[in-house]
């Protein structure tokens, strides 16, 4: 039996599908930012920036760009209808007192017990920064993880403890990977669904740590 | 009249002392006060210790400022980008002290310090590195941590539109920490792209009421790299 893994764009548009309409979302930068792109036209969802912004919209057409409207990435964005502006203490307040249904966060790894790691990689060369991610981290109603199963060298994200510096304690309730989601339980993960074509015993197997 | 307009970036910032602490506003380019900072390193205040969001791009606004030698320390919540390399020098040099806050953290121990709050706990940071050797305390069940206040000298902060009784507005993301530092500062310079008639500014939008901002000056409304905004 064969598959395929999610691309970035289809695991995105796997995220996508589960934001109910009405929902307060905070999108991540990097990989969780795509998921703009993968919301129905037909289901309205507030999108949050941490720079300021509630009710973002796409990105303006080129030759349209105003520096002063970026996302948290300092890319430009527009403001839908409705928008509004706000100081980054009102911004955090929205982020850190749970009025964000969701938050979507990129992952170096997330441990059985729901803690995430993915600000700082721990060595002493590279520059730490850590933005919003602790703040959205444990401050959201929900928090989700949405990233690549594997590292390029082949090591699962899904671990018993994270080997990385942690951003929040306990604080992820569901993982979407490019092989399958899961749900971070009281007794670990649970594999949700895993893609088309991968046995729920392979994926399993595939993974150092206990699936339920 | 009482009038808070400085006729130039140069008066605005001639009492900034060596050692100060200067809270910079901005989120990237946006909001960021490149002519105010242009200002201060013209001053030539050294020993600074700047607090900001970032920490510079390329080699213009913080990272002139880091470049030129006038920064002791740095308290950010992300230093990391793609042209931050003359923090990245300085830090792997050991030249500049780092504390790394997370935003909200750094928004709130802004707001703090503009409010008279003492210090709050915040579940934000609890059982990280950045946590550490912090009082941490339960409450209604949960892990928090307590922040300080972070209290600023001066405040350098790029607004819309001024008047001559400091009350300011923003413009889009621009808004970003302008009105937490303008609140945190002993001294707020606004740098204004327009400064208007006392009764122009609807009161009933002014984001930052006057009390909170000492000087105002106006500065042309240039398309820098940083802030490449329509005219």
């Amino acid at each position: 039996m064969s598959y395929a893994k999610l691309s970035r764009e289809q695991l995105a548009a796997r995220v996508a599908q589960d934001i109910p309409e009405g929902a307060y979302v905070n999108l991540g930068i990097g990989l969780p930012t795509l998921v703009a792109n993968h919301l129905s036209p037909t289901k309205e969802v507030f999108l949050q920036s941490e720079n300021g912004l509630l009710g973002m919209g796409p990105a303006p057409a080129k030759g349209s760009e105003d520096f002063d409207l970026i996302n948290a990435g300092k890319q430009p964005v527009t403001l839908l209808p409705g928008g509004s502006y706000f100081h980054s203490a009102d911004s955090f307040a929205m982020m850190r007192a749970g009025h964000l249904d969701i938050a979507v966060l990129g992952a170096f790894q997330v441990a059985a017990n729901g803690d995430l790691a993915n600000w700082h990689t721990g060595n002493p060369d590279d520059i730490p920064a850590v933005g919003g991610a602790m703040d959205l981290a444990v401050g959201a109603k929900q928090t989700w993880v949405m990233m690549e199963l594997f590292t390029k060298e082949g090591a699962c994200k899904l671990v018993e403890q994270c080997s990385y510096p942690i951003t929040g304690v306990g604080c992820v309730s569901r993982v979407y990977t490019d092989h399958g989601v899961f749900d971070v339980t009281r007794d670990g993960f649970q594999l949700i669904e895993a893609v088309d074509g991968l046995s729920r015993e392979t994926l399993t197997s595939m993974i150092g740590v206990l699936i339920r | 009249m009482i009038s808070k307009i400085s006729p130039s970036i140069e008066a605005s910032l001639a009492d900034v002392k060596d050692g100060a602490t200067v809270l910079v506003g901005g989120f990237g380019g946006a909001g960021m006060p490149n002519e105010l900072i242009d200002g201060l390193i013209a001053q030539g205040a050294s020993n600074l210790t700047v607090v900001a969001n970032n920490a510079g791009n390329a080699e213009f606004g913080l990272a002139a400022l880091l470049k030129a030698g006038r920064v002791r320390k740095v308290i950010c919540s992300f230093p990391r980008q793609a042209d931050s390399y003359v923090f990245d020098g300085l830090y792997r040099a050991g030249k500049v002290e780092l504390e790394l806050v997370p935003q909200g953290n750094l928004a709130e121990r802004i707001r703090a310090a503009g409010a008279g709050i003492g210090g709050f706990f915040t579940r934000v940071g609890y059982g990280t590195e950045l946590a550490k050797g912090k009082e941490v305390r339960e409450i209604n069940g949960q892990m928090y941590v307590l922040e300080s206040p972070i209290h600023g000298d001066f405040a350098l902060v790029k607004a819309e539109r001024g008047d001559c009784w400091g009350n300011l507005t923003y413009r889009m993301a621009a808004r970003n920490f302008g009105p937490v530092m303008a609140m945190a500062a002993k001294t707020t310079v606004a740098s204004v792209h327009e400064v208007v008639e006392l009764g122009e500014l609807d009161p009933e939008v002014i984001v930052t009421p006057g009390i909170f901002v000492q000087r105002v000056v106006k500065i042309a409304r240039s398309t820098t790299a940083a802030s490449g905004i329509k005219s």
